[in-house]
């Protein structure tokens, strides 16, 4: 049985990564290396304001003064930020009128199965799609606008929205908060903005929908989502990136802003490219996230779903500022091959009565590392906070690692917090308890694997959640035996 | 790199004044030892492992080190007891960070079984300890590398193949000086193959002075050996004491654990646990009780080297006050280590709100036939659990102290000598009532 198996799992494991394909798009991409031309290029390119050049170029001085960070438990090979280059526009060439998109590009979404045409409006989510440097096309402005929702990229926003952007940009992930942070505020192209308004129920799941395309680019996202007083929205992520030998630079910031009674909810299907079988190639996936409950009774939620990238260092977190606010972290992170995974999330305390949950459960393979990392801060004023953490974690295969590096720092007596952590593998009795009851050995691993992953898809919304599923099908399995 | 300095200079200048007094054996380890403190320095707050305790600061005060091996106060084996009731045990004294032999006869050991001045033995049965010594702190962080240059006595317990001790060996480190004083002690603990000890070490302090101990215990334990380690801090605000406690363990040996900080000043205590060989079993506890500005850190870190190894590990705070509590704890499952049983709790009880804890319970895990599991919380005393004794006619502040010494008790009850854990008790009882604020000639003790 267990040779039966072992057969499974390796056909499986060698699916190929079923987008590593690459799109013929005339791409125009500017010069490799970074300095301050560079970045008053890029400035230049999108028409920016001079104080949003300002905002770059001081991020961009300042992280000149950084050293690439090493605490993570990760083997990052050395990084040449001068081989890169931090431009790539892929809508720039084609002949077209600005507002057809060229065929090839629409193509290349048709084929990762985003419904960039309005004929799919059916499946109810309006999408931005961004690949490499720049905002490819946001679907469903118009309708959003009559409730008054802004959602578009992030160019779009500092042209005609600029007094929302000085306001809310940089305000919840300064400039100086880490390394890539200060890079990305340096170089950062394109992203989504959104903006709720004051009682406003988005209708719809926004979706924004990332694509590296270009060899030798890097991606410098920036996503910023304000939910004003009495809002709700719940937004989606997805990415993806060719097969290439070489590996990829991501790095990006998602700032989300909850004022009072808002809720916000963020979903991530993280499918960058993870790297061959061999550890060859893949992304490297350097993304700072940080929400602020801002407002009393806020509410946000951070799900995700972590499948690819050779490399991933993210820690989405919740700053929980009014009272009674409540931030949330669900997050299943697989690793297979060589792929390193160091994720978790922060949950900061500050208001009266805060709440928060982390549940994670990583899942390791193949020879890869995967690591749990959070902090949980209680401040002086804090009362009454409470925090439950869970982190599980399960080993296919003896030559991989599975590690938790959780912090608590507690400053307040009124603070109750909990944590646990469990280690296991699939069990020879669990696969057996299934075949006897005429349950294959493939269909048994998928289902105590989503058995264990339960908790965290539940909380995605269902398109993702059966995206999800398969990806997890997919990029687990390997080497149990 | 100010403090630093100051000893760098001490150590050039007056290398012979330590190398003197000292046998050949502690001495040929102080070059490479002083040459990585001092490319090291002494940790900061941006060392990981120090980032919620700071020592550096604590290297601030001017201490004196009594290089010169001046005989202070007098020989504690007259007058000073420090008995556990009903339980005889052979009393050992360190005074500062000299040995303290006992004049005239005593019941003698096993034999075979060699027991006293660290420094002593070295000269004299160099051969027999070199295989040992500073061989495990000699990976150590740089209060290690501090310990092991400077360091000029401590005490020896080397106990041969198959040999039991049934008497119980007290050692008693004791503070004393009209001074700032700083003490650099060795405890070297070698068990052979299928032998069996107990061990309490209890700290006092009798003076008002500041004082810092760096203290390095290096415990070697063969096959089938077993070693209780019991160590109790009853020393005062003013004494601040950094300890690190490597183990190295060999197949089926065992080693438990306990360190009970009652009072004191700055308190951080590294284990280092290896397992190296199969069948081993650490249990490792630790119970803090702190109030004022105490500051107690455990930093523990069991290495699964082998497969079928077990280790355990309880932890418990209970800070008052402006107190801080600091739990570092990791289990490292190396590859092949499969079957490791390995199993961490850490349960702190914050009663006020200056009272600061940080916990960081670690795993790092590389192999897959593992059973491994960490958890830790935060909280107070149950309100429902208070409101009900006080229902029952029991007055708050005694329904308060039930519940602590409870929660308490659950580390003290691993203690596996009857008579140490009754005693315990009595002083963990009396450390809630405040009666136990100092050790002044362990008058307490005495009762």
């Amino acid at each position: 049985m267990k040779k039966q198996s072992n057969n499974i799992f390796k056909k499986i494991a060698d699916k190929a990564y079923e987008y590593g394909f690459f799109s013929n798009v005339s791409t125009e991409i500017i010069e490799k290396g970074l300095n301050e031309n560079v970045i008053r290029l890029i400035s230049k390119k999108k028409n920016e304001p001079e104080w949003m050049l300002e905002f770059r170029l001081t991020a961009y001085r300042y992280w000149q003064t950084l050293e690439m960070p090493t605490w993570a438990h990760l083997d990052i090979p050395p990084i040449d930020y001068q081989a890169i280059s931090y431009y790539a526009d892929p809508t720039k060439k084609s002949k077209k009128q600005s507002s057809e998109i060229d065929p090839e590009l629409m193509k290349t979404f048709e084929k990762l199965g985003i419904p960039l045409e309005e004929r799919l409006a059916l499946s109810g989510t309006a999408v931005d799609a961004v690949m490499d440097s720049v905002s490819v096309k946001t679907t469903f402005k118009e309708e959003l606008k009559e409730k008054g929702i802004i959602f578009c990229s992030m160019s779009e926003a500092i042209q005609e929205y600029p007094d929302l952007i000085r306001k809310y940009l940089g305000s919840v992930v300064n400039y100086r908060d880490n390394f890539f942070a200060a890079l990305n505020s340096a170089v950062f192209s394109d992203g989504s903005f959104v903006y709720i308004p004051k009682g406003v129920r988005c209708p719809m799941e926004l979706s924004t929908y990332f694509r590296i395309n270009a060899a030798n680019t890097g991606q410098f996202e920036r996503t910023l989502i304000v939910a004003d007083d009495d809002s709700y929205v719940s937004y989606l992520e997805g990415c993806t990136a060719p097969m290439r030998d070489e590996n990829q630079l991501h790095a990006a910031i998602v700032e989300i802003v909850v004022c009072e009674n808002a809720e916000v909810k963020y979903s991530t299907v993280q499918n960058w490219y993870p790297g061959d079988a061999e550890g060859k190639g893949g992304v490297y996936n350097f993304v700072t996230k940080r929400g602020e409950c801002r407002g009393n009774n806020s509410k946000l939620s951070w799900t995700q779903v972590e499948t690819g990238s050779a490399i991933t260092w993210k820690y989405p977190s919740c700053v929980l500022r009014g009272d009674n606010s409540q931030g949330e972290f669900y997050s299943v992170a697989v690793t297979n091959n060589y792929q390193q995974a160091d994720t978790g999330t922060k949950m900061i305390h500050l208001g009266r009565n805060t709440r928060s949950t982390i549940i994670s459960k990583g899942i390791s393979a193949g020879k890869s590392q995967n690591s749990y990392r959070g902090l949980v801060r209680v401040s002086k004023n804090a009362d009454g906070a409470r925090n439950y953490s869970q982190c599980d974690s399960l080993l296919l295969g003896s030559h991989c690692g599975a590690h938790t590096f959780p912090y608590m720092d507690i400053h307040n007596d009124s603070a109750v917090i909990e944590h646990e952590a469990t280690t296991s593998k699939i069990s020879e009795e669990q696969l057996f308890y299934c075949n006897q009851r005429g349950i294959g050995t493939e269909e048994a691993i998928g289902l105590i694997v989503n058995g264990y992953a339960k908790e965290v898809l539940n909380k995605l919304p269902m398109e993702f959640a059966i995206e999800a599923q398969k990806l997890l099908s997919v990029s687990l399995e390997g080497s149990v035996g | 790199m100010k403090n630093e300095t100051e000893y760098i200079k001490l150590f050039e200048e007056n290398r012979n004044l330590i190398d003197s007094p000292c046998a050949a054996l502690l001495n040929a380890q102080r070059p490479a030892a002083f040459a990585k403190f001092a490319a090291q320095g002494f940790p900061t707050i941006k060392d990981e492992a120090y980032r919620n305790s700071n020592v550096e600061k604590l290297f601030a005060t001017n201490y004196g080190i009594n290089l010169g091996r001046i005989k202070m106060g007098d020989n504690p084996h007259e007058g000073f007891t420090c008995d556990v009731p009903n339980l005889a045990t052979r009393q050992e004294f360190i005074v500062n960070d000299c040995y303290q032999a006992e004049e005239g006869s005593r019941k003698s050991l096993p034999e075979g079984v060699l027991l006293g001045s660290l420094n002593t033995y070295a000269r004299s049965h160099e051969a027999l300890l070199a295989p040992y010594y500073n061989t495990l702190a000699c990976n150590g962080d740089s209060i290690a590398q501090f310990n092991t240059a400077f360091v000029q006595d401590g005490m020896l317990l080397y106990i041969p193949r198959n040999t039991e001790l049934t008497e119980t060996i007290q050692l008693v480190t004791l503070l004393r000086s009209n001074i700032e004083m700083m003490s650099n002690r060795r405890l070297l603990i070698i068990l052979e193959e299928g032998a069996k000890a107990n061990l309490l070490v209890c700290d006092h302090s009798s003076n008002e002075k500041a004082t810092l101990s760096t203290q390095i215990t290096e415990v070697f334990l063969g096959n089938n050996a077993s070693l209780n380690l019991f160590e109790l801090e009853e020393t005062g605000y003013a004494n601040n004491r950094l300890a690190h406690l490597f183990v190295q363990q060999k197949g089926s040996s065992t080693f438990n654990h306990s360190s009970i900080t009652l009072t004191g000043g700055f308190t951080r205590n590294g284990v280092y646990v290896s397992l190296e060989e199969e069948g081993a079993e650490a249990n490792l506890s630790g119970l803090a009780i702190c109030d004022k500005q105490q500051h107690t850190d455990n930093h523990t870190l069991v290495e699964h080297k082998a497969g079928r190894c077990t280790s355990n590990e309880l932890y418990k705070y209970i800070l008052d006050e402006q107190s801080t509590g600091v739990f570092a704890g990791k289990m490292h499952i190396y590859p092949d280590a499969q079957h490791t049983a390995s199993q961490q709790t850490n349960r702190n009880l914050c009663l006020t709100s200056c009272a600061k804890m940080y916990a960081q319970p670690q795993l790092e895990i590389y192999a897959d036939d593992v059973k491994c599991s960490h958890g830790s919380t935060v909280g107070q005393l149950d309100e429902s659990a208070l409101f009900y004794m006080q229902q029952r006619g029991i007055p708050k502040e005694e329904a308060r102290h039930l519940l602590m010494f409870a929660f308490a008790g659950e580390v003290i009850d691993n203690i596996c000598i009857d008579a140490l854990r009754d005693r315990l008790h009595i002083l963990v009882e009396k450390r809630f009532r405040g009666e136990l604020n100092r050790c002044k000639g362990c008058a307490l003790c005495k009762q």
